[in-house]
């Protein structure tokens, strides 16, 4: 029963990869174009194309294009979706009754502390993956960070206007 | 309910123009829920942040489950997980169905040579506002270049990270007492 396993597959991916997005794929690739031929590889480098020009959590595009592929059914994209988000959504349920339950424990709030330092620096090392000459192909893709940057911190403008602002200049100027 | 409503609203919206990781998405929440509606505090969001990191899966949908969790309870859970997936299914879908080579359109092709360097400097932006908050400055924000540059240049899991920094804060300031 492919749903069955598409459901299964993904919940085993989303189970097991720590670090969202990049960290998946070659988990992905493993289990979809290597063991069960679902896709084939050069379906597989589009997905991760188009995923890269699509809003949304990598995983869950992976996710609905691999299982609607794979089964030429919608009902394909339904079960390897939900397989992908159903770890996450139990993982974090416990995580926040844990969280309540020892709200008031000073372990706790120390480790917050300790937290706050390393969340500062994983958010700032994903943004240094990001920075690669792919992503900034001339002097005029750093130009429009920085001038984001300001746009959003200094003016505080809202981010969703910031990457519209965005895409019409890039109609514009490429 | 209505809460329920607004919060699957913010997610489809944030869900619908993220590019890239739970990171991209992460500015966008914070100012919805955080700067306007005020439902929690920076302090707490930036604790959640740093706990569903720990958690596998995609992050932003971690986030979403998490924040809709503390706000409304399991429908608000309910809300967000669904907010933050559906955008991305829907378009993934049609794109799978209709328009196979959409990434090769030149108009495409365009505008997200430019937003994906503006995305870069969305994700930064927090890490700023957060270092400022918290007070993060001299050896602490030695560590967090040094968290960066660990998850940045070498194939360590976040999750080492995560545990290092959580085993830290408990040894140094739980000894202080």
């Amino acid at each position: 029963m492919i749903f069955w396993q598409l459901f299964r597959i993904f919940f085993m991916i989303g189970m097991f990869s720590f670090g969202g997005g990049y960290a998946m794929l070659p988990l992905i690739q493993d289990e979809i174009v290597t063991r069960h031929h679902w896709i084939t590889n050069a379906q597989f480098v589009d997905i991760v194309a188009v995923s890269q020009v699509t809003p949304g959590p990598l995983a869950v595009n992976a996710a609905t294009y691999v299982g609607f592929a794979a089964t030429q059914s919608v009902w394909g994209a339904v079960c390897a979706t939900a397989g992908v988000c159903l770890p996450s959504i139990i993982v974090v349920v416990f995580l926040y009754l844990f969280m309540q339950k020892f709200k008031e424990a000073i372990w706790l709030k120390n480790m917050f502390k300790g937290l706050k330092i390393g969340v500062v620096g994983l958010i700032l090392g994903a943004a240094l993956i990001l920075m690669t000459p792919e992503i900034f192909t001339d002097y005029i893709g750093v130009l429009l960070c920085v001038a984001s940057f300001v746009a959003c911190y200094r003016f505080n403008q809202s981010p969703i206007t910031v990457i519209s602002a965005a895409a019409v200049a890039g109609m514009l100027i490429y | 309910m209505y809460q329920s409503w607004q919060l699957f609203w913010v997610f489809f919206k944030i869900g619908a123009f993220t590019l890239g990781s739970g990171y991209a998405m992460m500015p966008q929440i914070r100012r919805e829920l955080v700067t306007r509606r005020k439902w929690l505090d920076d302090d707490e969001f930036i604790d959640i942040v740093a706990a569903t990191q720990s958690a596998p899966g995609p992050i932003a949908v971690n986030l979403a489950v998490f924040l809709g969790l503390r706000i409304a309870g399991v429908k608000g859970m309910i809300a967000t997980a669904f907010g933050a997936v559906l955008p991305s299914f829907a378009i993934i879908l049609m794109i799978a169905m209709l328009f196979q080579g959409i990434q090769n359109a030149p108009l495409f092709v365009a505008a997200f040579k430019a937003v994906k360097p503006a995305s870069v400097a969305l994700i930064l932006v927090p890490v700023f506002t957060i270092a400022k908050r918290t007070g993060t400055v001299g050896f602490k924000m030695f560590l967090s270049v040094a968290a960066a540059c660990l998850v940045a240049f070498t194939p360590l899991s976040p999750i080492y990270v995560v545990v290092a920094f959580a085993a830290g804060g408990i040894l140094y300031y739980g000894r202080k007492k």
